[in-house]
């Protein structure tokens, strides 16, 4: 954590109240995001206990499943959720304009620029907190290799025919989610972390309920109360006012209110299946729906509150003005969303279980271009980010004082000009260190030459803090072609400008081999593995059914 | 139950589903006098030795944990000279912390033909494409290298008898409660554990140590562990939130000191000597302390940027900032 | 009793049998494990010249610039009419000046310009952009260890076969973003290198370095146990046959005690008392600096295997280790004020590779109130310890035994990672147990 980080959380602390972190928001929110808040039950992986979902806050989709266990009963669950997720997905997947990429021509081996359609804009997903993305993926990765009686009329308990589809878009969003400063698949808390510092620690930062209690705490009541509250507070039946933000749950609701519901429901499907005449079977029926409707209620009971949690937020972060560079990532987001459309389409199999060497490579080398961009990004979108950097001695603002014109030493002499800059900050220069500042949004380059000795005696890279000193820079680009630079193109004394030592923009990586042609050191292609092609659907037993 | 009784409810508990869960998944995998746990083991560790057919399941019970404790260590020593396979279901190891006996409960041990005594813990988290929570394999293995060491001092004693440092992991496979194992290697945990224990000298160090449900003899009372609460040093820190009954009444008392320490550890470490919040924030104001103090001046360098780049136009979209 | 070889012979032997494999071998991969100055340098250098005289070209990667001009350098020095072409990046200044004065290396930013040449020597990331070439038959590749295994991928395509050197006790490549998803895969695309070649190819020869010419007698046992618990080398010097002594005698202060207790036994640890404090702790900096100034004022001098008639320790023989840049920064300017120059003052990762007579190091763990995975990291620690010829001199707040403990070791473990050791807790811990053995106590 950086201290100017630290120093707002202790703000906060002092305050009573969250601190900014961020003068802009550094997130692309869509007009219609579609919010998903599920539940899954206790000690099962991918077992679902319920959601709710929707794009209209007021009116959330909810979705139950009364007995987790049943095979059934989760198949129809999962079938809903489609139902309530994809037509939102292919919404945005029919809408494309035409745009230009790219592409490796495999013929010449050239880059040549290829026609395609990108989507115009992308499903934009909201769960309220980090293991909610977790559980996205977690569903994906269940759901995926299914398969329905379309694929195969033989297999055993087909699923849905929706819910392999399902399975591969929230896969989709799920491994989109890992790509730093990406939009697609975003968690409530990590949104308003980014944003605002409490008076609290990161981990408790990851309660929904406790993070809004320090952003907008209630009149007159200091953000450590409600956060407490909001935290430990229960009623009299022992039941949080502020039920966790899922997937898990209380065990307290577990145990007091869900167990004793789900009992009810069991016993009234166990009746109506032994009913003996129809006039019973009525009676049981509408015990049994009765039943059901007792566990809709009770979990729509703790789904509620978190979903008006997750809108409050999206409510707090849109008063916000976006910052000027989040568009171009979300143009990524865009690439990307299209990319799995053209797939889905193509007919392409599911996602593998696992990266094979060289796709696990690649995404590795793609999220560090996009770690350091989005660092770079957001530190050029909004001083306060800048301050961090400037702090850490990875950019400074200066003053300039003096230009003088120099050229390089070669045939055609290009324009060298040195810029004296005088600065309090104490930046990490050293010899050569380039340095970049931004010109007509685009970066302009220096490096360092040296710090200029004032009249008195002084140590000169050590100086005591707060202390002015200047140092020199030689500006190397962005000066047009001729021997006298372009008009505007060389700072200017009495400018003051941002310089940082990071780069503006990423060049990307080196291309990787083709999978089919990985290397012996890396196990050569994928395939001739013994464990076989990847995509084989899970076995199907009926341990499934616990 | 303390926790409540001071007045801090924390968040803790297990729901029954997982209980449930979790129980079911055990007696499953140790079902048929162990079948399916020997395959597994036999298939991950089994190197050289002949598939268990047929294992022993020695009857371990006996009267309080020290008569189970010697009951164990002699089912191991008949089962090490009978040179065939063995599962011991729930033993109890003793292992001596700072001069009184802690007794352990690993979920089983195998004893292979050739006399290496292997741990088996059995979790109810899932391993999906085979890798698991990291956090809670760490946990694991942690918990593994105790009864490792605790079954080292009996196999001191005991004639063709190796505890193996790889322990066996069972955890439902996937989607499913189907079983499957991994195996952890936990010389690592072994070497730090083993250094604690001659390190540490504070019960409650100890007893963080070691794994839940290990159980002093004699106990400490409900009041005596109360009174220690107090006495020991603020050493709150929000980890112990996931981890200790008691955390919600350090952190309340926490933060009445004004600790920096709530907002987590590494808060500490770019603080030095400063511990409080209105002594940092009086430091930053340039109220008091001394500028030449690195983490002052560092501070002070910190609330200007900070306060520049919220006021300056800047932030309202031109300014310093690289537009 | 079985005959214990001298020092000379083991390592003959080990390279004996390395350069054998390498030459005559039918393996597509050998793996050299090389402890701190074992002659990792001089057993490429000597592959490298071997293979070309045997009319095999080659390709060596190296994972820094700076690396690979070294490597240049001292080709030439062995061998200075073989043809060697030093591939070079785009970028201004992208290789040493001294490589412009020597006439047999070629340089270049294209591999077509280089083709012919007995040796090219390159970074891997140069490497990685370089397509469309006849594969080398041979390749050498050096600091294995801290080549990531996505590095290797991009530049396995360019060789058939290639010697692995590496030091596996120092710091791990790493990287800026999360890869846990892939913890556990053999190509794991964040690991080193050399775990997934040998995870895809276990019957690789694997050979290993046994004796640290470099190290003295009093330092190898300590860091071998500590750091290589299983693959353990020994000190090519036996105790006694490095001395260090001082023209001016003690003055009883705290850094003349600490640096005639290291100059006795190899080691010492300056104790100052306990205290919670920021990173660039001033106490701490200012006793580092005293230390560096008072051996070099002192007239510092050594005997050793190279030279029996005592040798100045000059400032360019002595380096301060830390663990932070804003450490080294504030090292430098408490020497600048002591009127010290000369000394290389930087952090674990930048003194990677090198070697001196004396170093002084500031603890990680000095003064912290906490203890992160950062600080703990097994490898740091490793790289700062094994720097010296002579002596080490450790500066430190008393307290980092209980720092420990109050931070035990709680790492997650991914399924199917093979282990590395040791844990960085308990070389911690090993460290200090012996560190205070030479502990001098100091109130500044």
């Amino acid at each position: 954590m950086s201290l100017i980080t630290t120093l707002a959380r202790l703000e906060a602390v002092d305050s009573g109240r969250a601190q900014p972190l961020a003068t802009v928001r550094h997130r692309h929110l869509t007009d219609r995001p579609l919010v998903l808040v599920p539940l899954t039950t206790a000690g099962e992986a991918g077992a679902p206990l319920g959601a709710l979902v929707g794009t209209d806050r007021a009116a959330p989709r909810l979705i139950t499943v009364a007995q987790p266990r049943d095979r059934d009963l989760r198949f129809a669950f999962l079938a809903e959720l489609a139902e309530a997720v994809l037509p939102h997905i292919e919404s945005y997947a029919d809408a494309g304009e035409p745009a230009e990429r790219n592409e490796t021509d495999p013929g010449t081996g050239k880059k040549v620029k290829v026609e395609v359609e990108l989507c115009t804009d992308a499903a934009q997903l909201i769960v309220p907190s980090r293991a909610g993305i977790d559980f996205v993926r977690l569903l994906g990765r269940s759901m995926r290799f299914r398969r329905t009686v379309e694929d195969d009329p033989d297999t055993p308990y087909p699923a849905p025919a929706r819910v392999p589809l399902l399975g591969r878009w929230l896969t989709h969003y799920g491994e989109r989610a890992r790509v730093p400063g990406s939009s697609l698949l975003l968690a409530a808390t990590d949104l308003l972390n980014r944003h605002w510092a409490t008076g609290q620690s990161s981990l408790e930062d990851q309660h929904l309920g406790a993070l809004l209690a320090w952003i907008d705490p209630p009149e007159g009541e200091p953000g450590s109360a409600a956060a407490l509250r909001a935290e430990a507070g229960r009623d009299r039946a022992g039941q949080l006012f502020c039920p966790p933000a899922g997937p898990a749950t209380d065990p307290a609701f577990d145990n007091r209110l869900l167990a004793p519901a789900i009992e009810r429901y069991d016993r009234a499907r166990t009746a109506l299946a032994t009913a003996e005449d129809g006039l019973a079977a009525d009676a049981r029926l509408g015990e049994l729906s009765g039943a059901e409707r007792e566990i809709r209620s009770l979990l729509a009971g703790v789904l509620r509150p978190t979903w008006d949690a997750v809108w409050r937020g999206l409510d707090l972060l849109a008063e916000l003005p976006e910052g000027a560079r989040a568009e171009d990532r979300w143009t990524r987001d865009r690439w990307s969303f299209t990319g799995h459309r053209d797939r889905v389409r193509a007919g392409e199999p599911p996602q593998p279980r696992r990266d094979d060497a060289v796709t696990a490579a690649q995404k590795l080398a793609s999220r560090e271009t996009a770690q350091a961009q989005l660092e770079a990004q957001e530190a050029l979108d909004d001083p306060l980010v800048l301050a961090g950097r400037r702090l850490a001695g990875e950019a400074f603002v200066g003053v300039v004082t003096d230009v003088e014109m120099a050229y390089s030493e070669s045939k055609r002499p290009s324009p060298r000009p040195l810029v004296t800059v005088r600065t309090d900050e104490r930046p990490h220069l050293g010899e050569r260190t380039k340095v970049y500042r931004s010109l007509d949004g685009k970066p302009q380059t220096a490096e360092f030459v040296a710090y200029v000795p004032e009249e008195s005696e002084g140590v000169l890279d050590g100086g005591s803090a707060d202390e002015e000193i200047l140092l020199v820079l030689r500006i190397t680009d962005r000066m047009g072609r001729g021997k006298e630079p372009a008009p505007g193109s060389v700072p200017e004394p009495g400018d003051r400008f941002a310089w940082t030592l990071f780069e503006h923009d990423q060049r990307g990586g080196p291309k990787l081999p083709d999978p089919e042609d990985t290397p012996w050191t890396h196990g050569g292609p994928p395939g001739a593995a013994a464990d076989g092609p990847a995509e084989k659907p899970d076995p199907v037993t009926a341990e499934d059914l616990l | 139950m303390l926790a409540t009784s001071l007045g801090s409810p924390a968040p803790f508990g297990q729901s029954q589903f997982a209980l449930v869960r979790g129980n079911a998944f055990e007696k499953k995998v140790k079902a048929d006098g162990g079948t399916e746990l020997l395959r597994l083991l036999f298939e991950r560790l089994g190197s050289g030795a002949d598939a268990p057919g047929e294992a022993t399941v020695p009857d371990l019970t006996a009267a309080g944990p020290a008569g189970r404790a010697a009951r164990t260590a002699l089912a191991l020593r008949e089962a090490t000279a009978a040179g065939g396979w063995a599962l011991l279901d729930h033993p109890m190891l003793a292992l001596e912390v700072a001069g009184s006996p802690a007794y352990l409960e690993p979920d089983a041990v195998v004893v292979h033909p050739d006399g290496t005594w292997t741990v088996v813990e059995i979790k109810s988290f899932p391993m999906v494409d085979s890798s698991a929570d990291a956090a809670k394999v760490g946990a694991a293995a942690r918990q593994s290298a105790v009864y490792v060491l605790a079954l080292e001092r009996i196999a001191e004693v005991t004639e063709g008898a190796e505890v193996g440092h790889r322990v066996l992991l069972v955890c439902p496979k996937d989607f499913s409660n189907l079983p499957t194992a991994s195996v952890v290697d936990v010389r690592k945990q072994r070497a730090v554990t083993r250094r604690q224990l001659t390190r540490l000298t504070r019960v409650e160090d100890i007893a963080a140590a070691l794994p839940e449900g290990t159980t002093f003899d004699p106990g400490c009372s409900p009041e005596e562990l109360g009174s220690a609460v107090d006495a020991v040093p603020a050493a709150y820190a929000p980890e112990c939130l996931a981890a200790c009954e008691l955390a919600f009444h350090c952190r309340a008392k926490a933060r009445a000191e004004g600790a920096v320490e709530t907002l987590g550890r590494s808060v500490r470490g770019e603080l030095g000597g400063l511990t409080t919040v209105a002594g940092v924030l009086a430091a930053a104001a340039g109220k008091e302390g001394d500028p030449a103090d690195p983490t002052v001046a560092a501070l002070r360098r910190a609330a200007a940027l900070r306060a520049e780049a919220l006021e300056s136009p800047g932030s309202r979209g031109g300014g310093a900032a690289c537009h | 009793m079985t005959a214990v070889l001298d020092p000379g012979a083991a390592a003959a032997r080990a390279t004996d049998a390395i350069l054998g494999d390498t030459l005559r071998g039918t393996a597509r991969g050998i793996v050299v494990d090389s402890p701190p100055g074992a002659g990792k340098s001089t057993l490429v250098v000597r592959a490298a010249l071997e293979l070309a005289a045997a009319g095999r070209p080659l390709m060596v990667v190296a994972q820094t610039n700076s690396q690979v001009d070294d490597l240049v350098v001292r080709l030439a020095e062995k061998a200075p009419d073989l043809p060697v072409g030093r591939l070079h990046s785009s970028d201004s200044d992208p290789y040493d000046k001294v490589l412009d004065g020597l006439d047999n290396v070629r340089k270049s930013a294209k591999a077509a310009d280089l083709a012919g040449l007995d040796i090219v020597i390159s970074t891997a990331a140069k490497w990685a952009h370089v397509k469309n070439v006849e594969p080398w038959g041979h390749a050498i590749v050096d600091e294995a260890y801290q080549m990531r295994s996505d590095a290797l991928l991009a530049v396995a395509g360019l060789f058939e076969r290639a010697l692995f050197v590496g030091d596996p006790g120092q710091l791990d490549p790493f990287s800026i973003v999360g890869a846990d998803q892939w913890a556990g895969l053999s190509y794991d695309p964040s690991a080193s290198a050399v775990s997934t070649l040998l995870a895809h190819n276990p019957e690789l020869p694997q050979h290993r370095l046994p004796v640290s010419w470099r190290l003295p007698a009093s330092a190898a046992p300590l860091v071998s146990d500590a750091f290589y618990p299983f693959t353990p080398f020994r000190s090519g010097t036996d105790h006694g046959d490095r001395r260090m002594s001082f023209g001016v005698p003690s003055d009883g202060s705290g850094p003349d005690r600490v640096l005639d207790e290291a100059a006795e036994s190899g080691w010492g640890l300056l104790e100052l008392p306990a205290r919670h404090t920021p990173r660039t702790d001033p106490e701490a900096v200012r006793a580092v600096a005293l230390v560096v100034s008072r051996l070099l004022d002192r007239g510092g001098a050594a005997t050793s295997e190279r030279s029996p008639a005592p040798v100045p320790v000059t400032a360019d023989r002595v380096a301060v280790g830390t663990a932070h840049r804003d450490q080294a920064a504030a090292v430098r300017a408490a020497l600048t004020e002591l009127g010290v120059t000369g000394v290389a003052v930087d952090t674990a990762n930048r003194l990677q590779g090198r070697e001196f007579d004396v170093t002084v190091i500031l603890h990680p763990l000095s003064g912290r109130p906490d203890a992160t995975a950062f600080h703990l990291e097994t490898g740091r620690l490793c790289v700062l310890a094994s720097r010296h010829r002579h002596a080490c001199v450790v500066v430190c707040r008393e307290g980092v035994a209980d720092l420990l403990d109050e931070h035990p070791s709680t790492e997650p473990v991914q399924l199917g990672v093979t282990v590395k050791f040791p844990d960085g807790w308990e070389a911690n811990h090993a460290v200090l147990a012996h560190l205070r053995e030479h502990r001098v106590p100091w109130r500044p």
